[in-house]
């Protein structure tokens, strides 16, 4: 039996590991389990943009395999970037084992907001949904409601629901 | 356009920048290649087909600007995209200057980046759709009716070929019937201005006052019953062409004025002050004799020359008979098809007879006179009896005609002059009434 392993990155505590686990299960029919893995962050800390390279840490996830794991979903809780965007949520393997989700721009407090535990593990969940879906081969879908929705904005999150529409379901491979 | 149908090539030496894009418009079903240098784009270019290219300025070898415009002399409807690490005004407006869709300087926003890339889909896919038209366009406003291979008509065509490209006023000479206005629209079809519409005004048909309405336009109240201010055909015509048909049938006043408009380019609207700027190219036609008209002082001068800058003369059908076949098969698969009638072709008696009429009213009165035979033809053929011609034959000869022709023509002319008496038509003929029944019979004449 293998597993979607969820992989804490820097994170103080793991809220959202039972609803994520749940949602996982919903929408892949697999299980997740969670694992700790000892990734140094610092290497990817870029000091001009005080953001970490998110495609740096994905790399080093990836290095440290598990023996059942068929994805790593890595949860970290600090802002993400790749060179040529400003942020991003999350980055995945198109078909591939792993992916990795950044909770900082999940947070209301980001924007200045009081904090809302609720929302952000919707949020969480979502989005570590969504680039799971790429990781089975999911590309980004045009039906609003759908987690595989693209989301350039966290608005854009909170708008869709947490589940695969129909369409996305019949493309995920048989597991 | 499906995003699978959009193909994105990515230029940029950095190997995280490529990886990055490249990832990005796959998840978003795009099809995505990458190069690490000018001249791997350009061999990709060859290779396959690409919708938009993301470049980067700065590359070793050949940059960014460089290979821009390289890709716009192979395909300058390829949209690029300029990526820049600064925003360096001087290179970013270049770039756009030489036909760049945009510019990002990165690192873009993510939603920035998507909205970008959504809007140069949509620009490809206008782009696109406007070449679709225009071939569409091409397609239709070919003018399928000047038909015939005479010497004559061949060289009319040399002509339209020659003087359609440029912008030149054309005047188009010929007897009624002729096809000047396919001529002008053949023109028309051929030039640059093809995209834009071909305003068409009889001048002949209008009084001058009309005339002047129509072509300049008027603003509300300007004469009693202008309610509403109007375009007229001129400024319909902007950035077209405007064929003034029946040209040597206008008045002094207009003759003036229309003087004044090409002259200028410029004109107002009956009643109004405001002066309109147009762009249009004139085509005339006339079958008068305007150099007649000059010499009598019935047209000016000034405006003959303007208007004469490259003159076409259509030959009149009797002096291309050699394409009266052709011109009658044609009407006839039109008008049977128009008709759902199962005519197909002519007798040769049937032929015989139009090759010895002399159509003084030309391919429109060959037009009318297969119409006319279809409607009443009972089999596949046209038989002779089917045909009705709505003028007598007339004898026109030309200097090609052989000595039977001539005669041919002349015994016809005779009869048509007697109403067919053979007694009368033997003696105005000086032959026997023997004689006169013979020739009939062998040249098939109408009694």
């Amino acid at each position: 039996m293998s597993y979607i392993y969820l992989v804490p990155i820097a994170t103080k505590s793991v809220f959202w590991l039972e609803p994520l686990a749940a949602g996982i299960f919903r929408e892949f029919g697999m299980h997740a389990k969670c694992a700790k893995c000892s990734i140094e962050i610092s290497p990817a800390f870029d000091p001009l943009r005080q953001q970490y390279n998110s495609s740096y840490l994905l790399g080093e996830l990836l290095a440290q395999p598990l023996a059942d794991a068929d994805k790593v979903l890595g949860i970290a809780e600090v802002d993400l970037f790749i060179p040529i965007l400003t942020f991003v949520f999350g980055e995945a393997q198109l078909d591939g084992p792993g992916a990795i989700v950044s909770m900082h721009r999940l947070n209301n407090t980001f924007y200045g907001m009081p904090e809302n535990n609720t929302l952000l593990v919707q949020r969480i969940v979502k989005e570590s949904i969504h680039e799971l879906g790429h990781t089975f081969g999911l590309l980004h879908c045009s039906s609003p409601g759908c987690v595989l929705n693209t989301s350039t904005y966290v608005e854009d999150i909170d708008q869709k629901s947490d589940a695969l529409c129909r369409q996305c379901q019949k493309q995920l491979p048989a597991m | 356009m499906k995003p699978s149908d959009i193909g994105i090539l990515i230029v940029d030496d950095e190997a995280s920048v490529r990886d990055a894009l490249s990832k990005l418009f796959k998840f978003d079903g795009y099809r995505v290649d990458t190069a690490e240098d000018a001249t791997i784009a350009l061999q990709k270019l060859q290779d396959n087909l690409w919708d938009i290219v993301l470049l980067d300025i700065k590359m070793p070898g050949m940059d960014g600007i460089e290979l821009q415009r390289r890709i716009k002399q192979i395909d300058k409807s390829i949209i690029t995209i300029i990526i820049t690490a600064f925003a360096s005004v001087d290179t970013s407006i270049q770039a756009l200057k030489e036909g760049a869709f945009d510019y990002i300087v990165k690192p873009v926003d993510p939603d920035d980046m998507s909205h970008l890339i959504r809007t140069a889909c949509e620009h490809r896919r206008l782009i696109y759709e406007n070449m679709q038209l225009r071939q569409q366009i091409e397609e239709i406003s070919f003018p399928e009716e000047i038909v015939g291979e005479s010497p004559a008509l061949k060289k009319v065509m040399d002509k339209v070929a020659t003087v359609a490209q440029t912008d030149s006023t054309v005047m188009i000479r010929g007897e009624s019937g002729t096809g000047k206005e396919l001529i002008a629209r053949a023109l028309h079809s051929n030039s640059n201005r093809r995209y834009f519409p071909i305003i068409t005004i009889n001048c002949g048909a209008y009084t001058e006052g009309l005339l002047e309405s129509e072509l300049f336009g008027h603003e509300k109240g300007a004469f009693t019953g202008a309610l509403y201010r109007r375009r007229g055909k001129l400024e319909m015509a902007d950035k077209g062409t405007i064929f003034l048909d029946e040209i040597g049938n206008i008045g002094h006043k207009m003759q003036m004025d229309l003087l004044r408009v090409i002259e200028t380019r410029e004109f107002t609207r009956l009643g109004g002050d405001n002066l309109i700027n147009v762009d249009f190219r004139i085509i005339c036609a006339t079958n008068r004799d305007l150099e007649k008209a000059v010499r009598e002082g019935s047209f000016r001068e000034d405006l003959y020359y303007r208007l004469n800058v490259f003159s076409i003369t259509l030959p009149p059908l009797r002096e291309r008979k050699s394409d009266i076949a052709l011109i009658a098969r044609f009407f006839i698969k039109k008008y049977a098809q128009a008709m759902n009638k199962n005519v197909s072709d002519l007798s040769p008696e049937t032929m015989e007879v139009l090759m010895r009429y002399e159509w003084p009213g030309n391919v429109r009165e060959l037009r009318n006179v297969i119409e006319r035979a279809i409607v009443v033809a009972r089999g596949s053929v046209i038989e002779a009896g089917d045909l009705s011609f709505p003028f007598p034959a007339t004898a026109h000869t030309t200097d090609e005609d052989s000595l039977e022709d001539v005669e041919k023509s002349h015994i016809q002319k005779m009869l048509d002059r007697t109403g067919g008496n053979i007694a009368q038509a033997a003696t105005i003929l000086k032959i026997s009434r023997l004689t006169l029944y013979n020739k009939i019979e062998k040249y098939r004449l109408k009694k």
